[in-house]
């Protein structure tokens, strides 16, 4: 669920002013970060058939605020989310080269795909995908879309001696496939980095292949040193097959972090956050979510129910595979409550995913550091639980000490992400 | 009385030729800056809004095929993202892009626009357009268009109509978060009431849509939505549908034969007048470059500052979108010279008045259609 964000915090601000985006893509700048990146979903999340209400809801568009804060930022990449089940090539392509062109070569696209029919119910193409056609369009659709930005070569505008363009240079295409059947000719000229920067979050054996084969950026879940590294050692494995080198594909687990001035401080602090993103309505929430029942006659200060999951109904929709297999979640769970004689509520922190980093700026630091020295991470992707302050410390304490050690940048060095990143310039 | 003025930015200007205009930067076609420079002079100037032209296929010298030509400005960038990259460098003047009802997705497009008039603060707009291009419907490779052709009146009539259902479809889910939807109860735990979050539920001849948006009900509540028409089917599609209407009189007789053609199907409706204006003498060395005089939908005007504003007080539209033939030339003189002639008549502002675009036009913010009333 996405409950990260504690919006009952005093300090919490609005998620949809334009000033709070300001806030937070400034101050990562201000960091010398790589970019700055947008989630999407394209239906409000429901349960039990009725919008969820606890969490912080409500988002822009990602193209749209991305575009507007390339107006107040000079070198920041700027990430969109845009998912390829909903959206065509034709303009996806488009929207992506303009921010490419408008933020002078600093655009990013997280390729994500869906095929829930629930989020099809806002488009007008409808319908749904099987979920083994996920990928074949996702890889066809990216496919389609580098055709698009490659039909226009890089000098075909002269704009000189009455020509405007070179003959034969401009947009031609033509893409027959599965998915897509689709010809003519693409009308924004050749992004600045060639190809805006890819993202993947993909998972699974079909994923990582995908990503292995056509991502620049992985954006992992694996954010413990342990599985961190072999998920690491696993996808840079597979690169040599599709003719790429390790330094062609950059592996940034998703993190959360909770500075203190003392160890202890931190560990507080970490744990009140918790208790704030899983409040009593939530912790039944997620409860529900794996038994597929209505739980809201349980106590969430008390145990956990004696009926057993209806793993035949789902009362969560809108978001991501919660648990694949709730049946041995549930087993799980259960057991774990026992062990330690757990509420529901203290159950849902308990397993709810701790904070990645805990601790004071120079502990995290080098926790940081060690990460991506032992090869569980070639960097990383804040997720902060505060807007819009919620990389303000992060900035101001622990990326000076980085700096200070060498193993973080002083300063910007060129201007497009793909720079940032040190992937290799497209041709 | 006073006029309201708008600048359509397409290009290097409306003339095909502008990109070799004295003063033309077509090396910056591409960047935001260009952009920038324009929108801020367009607000030094205090004008309503400035509109950005789209499309979803290639400029072409043809209606219904791309050309070959390789002497004009072709390549264009996607207007909503560009009016989004200058919506933080202004803060009076209004953004109106164009974006196409045809093959966009209803749901991106209102929420695009609702992001627009978040990064503006309250200064978005939208011009819908249909496309009955064949070429463009190839790009994406959804449905078959028949062959160009103005008159297959079926066509056309089942283009507007799934135009009207676009535009309904967008305007329900701007409403679809009531203002005060979100809440932030710490007592209860809820971050919105969702009983002020409502289903769209359309069902209309082409499509379906489910909703409430993504996006919280925008700063204007309803941004300025603006269609241009050149006949009685377009005039009809934005008497129903639009707040602003743009029209294409060729003189003082038919800007009279339109109006009151418009004001019968919607007294309400906003009309203005579109013309192509060339301050100077700079348009027949252009035709000449370009190898044909220049053909538009729209009049031509040429001439000085005090030409055209006693041309816009005859015609007596309560504003015009003006498409300045060469940039920024034509922008430039618009701002410098023909604001100054309208103001020293008493015909135009001396100050932005509002902050937000609606209130320009003397529009309020409208509540939700499903706000309760309590």
């Amino acid at each position: 669920m996405n409950n990260t964000t504690v919006w009952s915090d005093p300090r919490s601000g609005s998620q949809i002013d334009f000033d709070s985006f300001t806030h937070l893509a400034q101050t990562a700048e201000r960091g010398k970060f790589d970019f700055f990146f947008l989630a999407e979903g394209l239906r409000l999340r429901e349960m039990k058939g009725r919008i969820h209400d606890l969490d912080v809801v409500g988002r822009p568009e990602s193209l749209t605020v991305l575009s507007a804060l390339s107006a107040v930022t000079t070198h920041l990449g700027l990430a969109a989310t845009v998912n390829s089940t909903f959206n065509e090539p034709y303009e996806v392509a488009r929207r992506l080269a303009t921010l490419d062109h408008l933020s002078g070569g600093r655009a990013a696209w997280n390729v994500v795909t869906s095929w829930d029919a629930f989020t099809g119910e806002n488009f007008r193409r409808g319908g749904y995908l099987a979920e083994a056609d996920r990928y074949t369009r996702a890889k066809e659709f990216l496919q389609t879309a580098r055709e698009l930005w490659d039909s226009w070569a890089p000098d075909a505008l002269p704009r000189s001696d009455g020509r405007f363009a070179r003959p034969g240079g401009i947009g031609f295409f033509e893409h027959t496939g599965q998915h897509f059947d689709i010809r003519g000719r693409f009308d924004v000229p050749r992004p600045p980095q060639g190809h805006p920067v890819i993202i993947q979050a993909g998972d699974s054996e079909e994923g990582r292949e995908f990503a292995a084969a056509s991502s620049d950026v992985i954006f992992s879940r694996h954010s413990k040193l342990d599985e961190g590294r072999v998920f690491y050692r696993d996808v840079k494995s597979r690169l040599a097959k599709y003719g790429r080198t390790a330094d062609d594909l950059k592996i940034l687990p998703a993190v959360t972090y909770v500075l203190g001035d003392t160890q202890e401080e931190a560990e507080e602090r970490a744990a009140e956050i918790r208790r704030a993103q899983v409040g009593p309505r939530t912790a039944i929430l997620f409860l529900e979510a794996i038994w597929g029942r209505d739980l809201s006659g349980y106590d969430p200060d008390g145990p956990l129910p004696d009926v057993e999951p209806d793993l035949s109904t789902d009362v969560s929709k809108g978001r991501a595979q919660f648990r694949r297999d709730r049946a041995e979640t549930a087993a799980k769970w259960r057991a774990l409550a026992e062990e330690k004689n757990l509420s529901i509520r203290e159950l849902v922190i308990e397993t709810a995913a701790p904070q990645t980093f805990v601790g004071t700026a120079l502990s995290v630091a080098a926790e940081i550091d060690h990460f991506v020295q032992t090869d569980a991470a070639d960097g990383f992707i804040f997720v902060p639980h505060l807007t819009p302050g919620g990389l303000d410390d992060l900035v101001d304490k622990v990326v000076p000490l980085l700096q200070e050690k060498g193993v973080y940048r002083a300063d910007y060095t060129g201007p497009t992400l793909r720079h940032h990143l040190g992937l290799k310039e497209l041709s | 009385m006073s006029l309201h003025l708008a600048v359509a930015l397409d290009g290097a200007g409306w003339h095909p030729a502008a990109w070799r205009a004295e003063g033309a930067r077509p090396d910056r076609l591409f960047t935001a800056g260009y952009w920038a420079d324009l929108v801020i002079e367009a607000e030094r100037g205090l004008l309503d809004w400035v509109t950005f032209e789209d499309s979803l296929s290639l400029q072409s010298s043809r209606h219904d095929a791309p050309d070959d030509r390789l002497d004009q400005v072709r390549g264009r960038l996607d207007a909503v993202l560009l009016a989004a990259a200058v919506a933080p460098l202004t803060s009076k003047i209004g953004l109106i892009p164009t974006t196409s009802v045809t093959h966009t997705e209803p749901f991106h497009v209102a929420i695009g626009i609702a992001s627009l008039d978040y990064a503006s603060k309250g200064r978005a707009g939208w011009r819908p357009r249909v496309s009955g291009r064949p070429d463009e419907a190839a790009h994406f490779g959804r449905r078959e268009f028949p062959p160009f052709d103005p008159a297959n009146a079926e066509f056309v009539d089942a283009l507007f109509r799934e135009a009207a259902d676009a535009v309904e479809v967008v305007r329900r889910l701007w409403d679809s978060w009531e203002d005060d939807a979100e809440i932030r109860d710490a007592t209860t735990g809820r971050f919105i009431d969702r009983d002020r979050l409502h289903y769209i539920d359309f069902q209309g001849e082409f499509f379906a849509v489910k909703g409430p948006s993504i996006t919280p009900r925008p700063p204007q509540g309803q941004p300025l939505v603006t269609a241009l028409g050149h006949a009685t089917k377009p005039y009809e599609f934005a008497a129903a549908n639009a707040d602003v209407l743009y029209v294409t009189p060729t003189g003082r007789d038919d800007a009279r034969r339109i109006t009151e053609e418009v004001r019968e199907l919607n007294p309400d409706l906003k009309v203005f007048a579109d013309l192509v204006v060339f301050l100077g003498d700079h348009k027949a060395r252009l035709d000449d470059l370009d190898g044909a005089p220049l053909e538009s939908d729209a009049h031509v005007f040429e001439g000085s500052p005090a030409e055209l504003a006693d041309l816009l007080l005859d015609w007596g539209f309560e504003g015009y979108r003006l498409r300045p033939g060469a940039l920024p030339h034509d922008l430039t003189a618009i701002t410098r010279g023909l604001v100054p002639e309208l103001q020293a008549r008493g015909a135009f502002r001396t100050a932005y008045e509002t902050p937000d675009l609606r209130g320009r036009l003397g529009l309020g913010r409208p509540a939700s259609r499903y706000a309760r009333v309590s």
